[in-house]
């Protein structure tokens, strides 16, 4: 039992699965039997539908467990820590030191999930330990900027590596980061801003967190890049308050890196190099991912858009020349610095190059994060790696881009994976977010749920963003609840026009693109619900109804029992009767029935 | 638009609980004369009573000069400042797309007939504050739930419901 290192998977939702418990479970029982292990800690390395996640690493080689809890923790310390023998039935993968450490899976699944993945942005989560800069360092962590302070790269080589590689900024937007590092590189100050947006706000999206979580130093190393290219003096990374293990471990990666001098004055005796960089905790609203209202906020302020330009690089937090770029986008950094350009334009397409991170989630079997080559296609994400939809239901779309963007559906499905591609179908790259949907899914109360989101996060400076989606919402409530009438879904088109034409910032000028792709590719939803009174993926609750099949009907009562309302009647071994008025359609009866015999209309 | 949490100054009399205003001095003392700080302010105060008094608000604009006006106007923008009281323990339901397609609705429902209050309600005895919130960053796990800082994950109505009923037991035995 020598040299055993075991290690939990504790990202945040690694400990909503109960990886904590497993971690302290494992300590306790290292403690009783003293055993002789190194218990360790990582975070998510995206793997999510099998978390809680365990590694042992032992002389015979690599072994990675899923789906562990309390039980199957006691069952690999007897089996494997104390007697040597891997418990197969808990095993994902494994690499055996006598097989030249080659991978292994015991799924096929498992094996499709994690080999068709490129990780650059995630290279090292799940694979260190994120509260450890040696971990980091152990894996090229910090060599980028030594390899700038020791080969005296300039800053303006810097950029120009940084244009040279075609990486384009990650929050959504997709402008050129090299470009913006020149604008603000060329403003002269002799103070000057570099903001990390770590904002997350799109509902449905977790890449950051995953990042931040998992590996703090690399987004710190691209900022510190990102600070000597364009001489910036002080760096913030702007935070969501919904995330505050990420605030933490950001913390920590932030002392860590001042002890060693990569903060501070003379970074790496870099002479004059001197830059630092602070934690603002945000405070729950989603218009502040803009990036005037983000340097609002900052400020101190309410968080509102601000006209532009000027633009940040000119006046930005401050009054300041101030360079904005999301968490991912700094993330990608460190490596192009260290590995070229050229290395990194080998991913990707030919105006879309290197990786892109996707949350994966809704209806799909493997929810998780996952980093794939621009240029896949969805397809592949959602059928091969994401291995397709839950419970065999049949797909419908795949929403990306959240609140700013839209519904994919099946027949576009082959549209690959960049940035031009994937306007040209109406919905955006965003940042990340891509929550699959099935045939249970009703497109119209997709689109109001999105209305209902941006309607309460509007910041209220324009009319038309804070009226027009209002009155959308409105619009989309009533058909959903049955009361469509002939003319809205022109209506709904007249009013996105001109909110998006009549708004200030991104948030309202993307507002209406979630319904106008559902109307694009599912118009005969909104048909269905105001023509006929009838919602086709038999969601909507005014639209539905449950009902009793006498033929199948055995009288076991077991949905008169579990019926909250008592809306159900009968006698026991007769066909029962469900009173429609005081139904309230939770759909309680229909998933407990077990002769089928509730029928769904 | 965001402006919800301004209209609820009705329950105004249950704001008027003795507020230890001395507990803040640390705060104020540690951000004052530094630019930019509001927020970090109204976090610490909101970390010491569990929201935000009125007194507290009178106190800070006497002491770092900000008018109360602009202090209420940010406290009221972000919807993670409270200017009541909540309960005990603060459930927060995620609303986030994710969630959304995987009936988050219905785990608020199955929680309001639960506690018998409505989103955004306190419970009579204090304990539960039940609340919306998009997007806790654990999708891959939706439905979701987080109850005082702790994540749930893989929720389904009974489920939601059965946690709640554990800390309930707990609550009853001390
Ligand atoms: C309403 C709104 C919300 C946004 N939210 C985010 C966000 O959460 N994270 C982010 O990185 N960018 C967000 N953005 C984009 C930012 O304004 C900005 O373009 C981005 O941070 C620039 O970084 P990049 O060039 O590296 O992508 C948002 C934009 C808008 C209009
Ligand atoms: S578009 Fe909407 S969120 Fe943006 S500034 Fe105008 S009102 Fe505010
Ligand atoms: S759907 Fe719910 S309320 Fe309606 S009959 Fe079935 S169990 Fe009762
Ligand atoms: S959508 Fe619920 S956690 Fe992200």
């Amino acid at each position: 039992m020598e040299n055993i290192k075991v290690i939990v998977g504790l990202g945040s939702c690694g400990i909503a699965t109960g990886a904590n418990k497993v971690y302290n479970l494992i300590k306790d029982i290292k403690q009783r039997d003293k055993l002789n292990i190194d218990l360790g800690k990582t975070s998510c390395v995206g793997m999510c539908y099998n978390e809680p996640l365990v590694e042992i690493f032992d002389k015979t080689g690599y072994y990675l467990y899923g789906n562990i809890d309390e039980t199957t923790v006691n069952d690999i310390i007897e089996n494997h820590i104390k007697n040597n023998n891997p418990v197969n039935d808990y095993l994902i993968s494994y690499k055996l030191i006598s097989d030249n450490n080659k991978i292994k899976f015991f799924k096929e699944e498992d094996k499709t999930f994690s080999l068709s993945q490129h990780k650059i942005v995630l290279r090292n989560c799940g694979y260190i330990n994120p509260e450890s800069i040696a971990d980091y360092e152990s894996r090229q962590g910090y060599q980028s900027i030594k390899k700038i302070a020791h080969e005296k790269i300039s800053s303006a080589s810097v950029v120009k590596t940084i244009m040279d590689s075609g990486l384009r900024g990650r929050g959504g937007g997709g402008f050129p980061t090299g470009l913006k590092w020149k604008f603000a590189a060329n403003k002269k100050s002799d103070e000057k801003y570099i903001i990390c947006n770590a904002d997350e706000g799109d509902p449905g999206a977790f890449m950051d967190r995953s990042v931040l979580e998992g590996d703090p130093h690399s987004v710190i190393e691209g900022m510190i890049i990102g600070a000597y290219a364009i001489e910036a003096t002080h760096g913030v990374i702007y935070c969501r308050a919904e995330y505050p293990l990420a605030i933490k471990r950001l913390n920590i990666a932030l002392t860590q890196a001042r002890k060693k001098a990569y903060l501070g004055k003379n970074i790496i005796s870099i002479k004059g190099f001197n830059f630092d960089i602070i934690v603002k905790e945000g405070a729950g609203a989603f218009v502040c991912g803009e990036e005037t209202a983000l340097i609002a906020s900052v400020e101190g302020k309410r968080g509102m858009p601000r006209k532009r330009p000027p633009f940040p690089a000119e006046a930005g937090l401050w009054n300041k020349p101030t360079n904005i770029n999301n968490v991912e986008t700094f993330a990608n950094v460190p490596w192009i610095i260290l590995n070229g350009s050229e290395e990194f334009t080998k991913f990707g397409t030919e105006k879309s190059k290197g990786t892109k991170v996707f949350a994966l989630a809704g209806k799909v079997k493997h929810s998780g994060l996952v980093e794939v080559p621009m240029g896949i296609t969805l397809r592949d994400i959602i059928f091969k790696i994401g291995g397709g939809i839950k419970d065999g239901k049949k797909f419908k779309a795949v929403q990306l881009g959240g609140p700013s963007g839209g519904c994919i559906p099946e027949h576009l499905l082959d549209t690959i994976v960049d940035y031009d591609s994937i306007n040209s179908t109406g919905a955006i790259m965003g940042s990340g977010g891509m929550i699959v949907m099935d045939e249970t899914t009703c497109m119209v109360d997709l689109a109001r749920f999105f209305l209902d989101f941006v309607q309460k996060e509007s910041c209220g400076k324009c009319t038309f963003c804070r009226i027009g989606t209002k009155r959308m919402l409105e619009i989309l409530t009533r058909i959903t609840q049955g009361e469509g009438e002939e003319g809205d879904i022109e209506k709904l088109e007249e009013l996105s026009y001109q909110i998006k034409d009549n708004s200030l910032c991104g948030l309202g000028q993307t507002a209406p693109n979630p319904v106008l792709t559902t109307i694009k590719y599912f118009r005969d939803e909104y048909e269905a619900h105001i023509k006929k009174k009838r919602c086709p993926a038999k969601s909507c609750k005014k639209l539905i109804t449950y009902e009793v099949d006498p033929e199948k009907c055995t009288g076991c009562t077991v949905c008169a029992i579990n019926c909250p309302v008592d809306a159900i009647s009968g006698e026991r071994k007769k066909p029962h009767l469900i009173d429609q008025n005081n139904c309230i359609k939770c759909g309680v009866c229909y998933s407990k029935c077990k002769f089928n015999a509730i029928k769904l209309y | 638009m965001r402006i919800k949490r301004t209209n609820t100054s009705k329950n105004k009399t249950k704001n008027h609980l003795k507020v230890d205003l001395k507990l803040i001095d640390p705060i104020i003392s540690k951000y004052k004369n530094k630019k930019g700080n509001l927020i970090p302010i109204l976090q610490g105060v909101q970390t010491t009573y569990g929201f935000i008094p009125h007194e507290a608000f009178i106190k800070l604009s006497d002491e770092i000069g900000l008018k109360l006006n602009d202090l209420y106007g940010v406290a009221t923008f972000y919807a993670q400042f409270r200017l009541h009281p909540g309960g005990k323990h603060i459930i927060k339901v995620c609303h986030g797309t994710a969630c959304h397609v995987q009936n988050s609705d219905g785990i608020t429902d199955a929680l309001k007939e639960e506690l018998k209050i409505n989103d955004g309600e306190t419970t009579k005895d204090n304990l539960f504050t039940l609340e919306s919130v998009a997007c806790l960053g654990c999708c891959s796990l939706a439905p979701v739930m987080m109850i005082d800082g702790e994540t749930y994950g893989k929720l389904d109505n009974a489920k939601a419901v059965k946690i709640i009923r554990e800390i309930k037991k707990t609550e009853f035995r001390v």
